[in-house]
């Protein structure tokens, strides 16, 4: 496994206060949170950076990992020395939800930890719940689609402690989901202590950017090119849609920016969502003698000041 | 390896409602935590009275988020409060940004 370094986590010196610890973790935790931060990885940083405070609060344990991080560097290959756990016994610091720290912490502080766990039979504890992200393209939200997703899944062995097996589900993602949608299946969380319920398993649902569509929740946005002919003239023309093409009308006189309505073309639901066309009017150039004379003919005819509001 | 199949899943929308007991039993809180948030507007179930509200699906993510706000980092009811209409006022922006300019919103 590879060596871990909790002051970089945390981003602090190494002979930082206990104070300076704290205040780093606080911050960095607000930032990583993830109900609060957007990045990708920000569900692993607040997990790695709890590991790290889990560690570095506790005198005790921040002691002995100082003892081993002496020389080391993060990501350099390494094993607990021999003896260790019969060297170093931690009492059971209190843990902060430490069902999924990594590898690393759990062969420094895990063993007492599982053995404290282990100790605690009579105590009922609900399962943790857990958090996936599933990632679909906006057209399985439109119609659905099923997912399989390999997770190490918690369990109670003989014994009562929890050990993970990996097991891949099987999710069936209704039609109709948004982006962020939380998917929840119930008992396929943590196992619980004592005969208490196991926790919850949740998808939170990540869409795919799509190259002509943009969701706002149930709605669908499409800019639709048309020429000037066809907007000032009014014309029918075919507009792509998550279920197909379809005709739609372009009303006489429209300009750039109009939206207009296909009414319950976007991602089912209840009521479902609506697909807007947002008009865009695309110029052919004066490309040719006969063009350009055109459009001379055009800007006598049709006198236009475009930016008459722009004028004091 | 064995493929398990998860077929009863609940999609956490406008769609399904749970009880005030639901509530409590999914997110393993008692009456009065769910009472407090509804005091505090955290979430606004129908319904006249606690023994017959019903809440979303949307409602219950709004009720876990604002527990793990509360667990996580240290904040009161109030501040999980004042976090969840600030994190869904953002939310709203980067939609409607996302819409405007055909950026995908970071």
């Amino acid at each position: 496994m590879k060596f871990k370094d909790y002051y970089e986590i945390i981003g602090v010196q190494r002979d930082a206060s206990q104070d300076e610890i704290k205040r780093a973790y606080r911050r960095l935790a607000r930032k990583y949170h993830p109900d609060v931060s957007k990045e990708a990885d920000a569900e692993a940083r607040f997990k790695e950076v709890g590991e790290a405070y889990e560690v570095l609060k506790d005198p005790e344990k921040r002691a002995a990992y100082d003892g081993l991080a002496s020389g080391r560097q993060a990501g350099e290959e390494f094993q607990p020395p021999p003896n260790w756990e019969r060297d170093f016994v931690f009492g059971d610091g209190g843990f902060t939800g430490a069902s999924d720290f990594s590898d690393f912490f759990d062969a420094l502080f895990g063993g007492a930890a599982r053995h404290s766990r282990g100790a605690r039979h009579n105590v009922q504890m609900p399962g943790e719940d857990r958090q996936v992200r599933v990632t679909i393209s906006l057209e399985e939200a439109y119609r659905g689609t099923t997912r399989r997703v390999s997770l190490a899944v918690p369990e109670l062995d003989a014994k009562g402690r929890i050990v993970t097996r990996d097991r891949t589900l099987s999710v069936k993602i209704p039609a109709g989901v948004i982006e962020g949608q939380r998917i929840r299946v119930a008992g396929q969380g943590a196992p619980g202590m004592g005969g208490a319920p196991q926790g919850d398993l949740y998808f939170i649902v990540d869409i795919l950017r799509h190259r002509l569509f943009r969701p706002e929740r149930r709605d669908i946005y499409l800019d639709l090119p048309v020429t000037p002919w066809e907007a000032a003239l009014g014309a029918s023309v075919k507009v792509p849609t998550l279920g197909g093409a379809v005709d739609l009308k372009i009303p006489k006189g429209s300009q750039t920016g109009r939206k207009l309505r296909l009414k319950e073309r976007g991602l089912p639901g209840n009521p479902p969502g609506d697909q807007y066309a947002v008009l865009k009017i695309v110029t052919p150039g004066a490309d040719t003698p006969e063009l350009e004379s055109l459009y001379r003919r055009l800007a006598e005819a049709a006198p236009l000041n475009p930016r008459a509001e722009l004028e004091a | 390896m064995a493929v398990i199949r998860l077929t009863t899943v609940q999609v956490l929308d406008e769609r399904i409602e749970f009880s005030l007991s639901d509530v409590c039993r999914t997110c393993c809180i008692s009456a009065e935590t769910v009472i407090d948030m509804v005091a505090e507007g955290v979430v606004e179930p129908l319904g006249g009275g606690p023994d017959n509200w019903r809440f979303t699906g949307a409602n219950l993510v709004r009720v876990q988020t604002a527990l793990r706000l509360q667990n996580d980092l240290r904040v009161n009811l109030p501040g999980a409060a004042l976090a969840l209409e600030l994190l869904e006022e953002i939310d709203e922006l980067r939609r409607r940004v996302h819409r405007l300019s055909a950026d995908w919103p970071d």
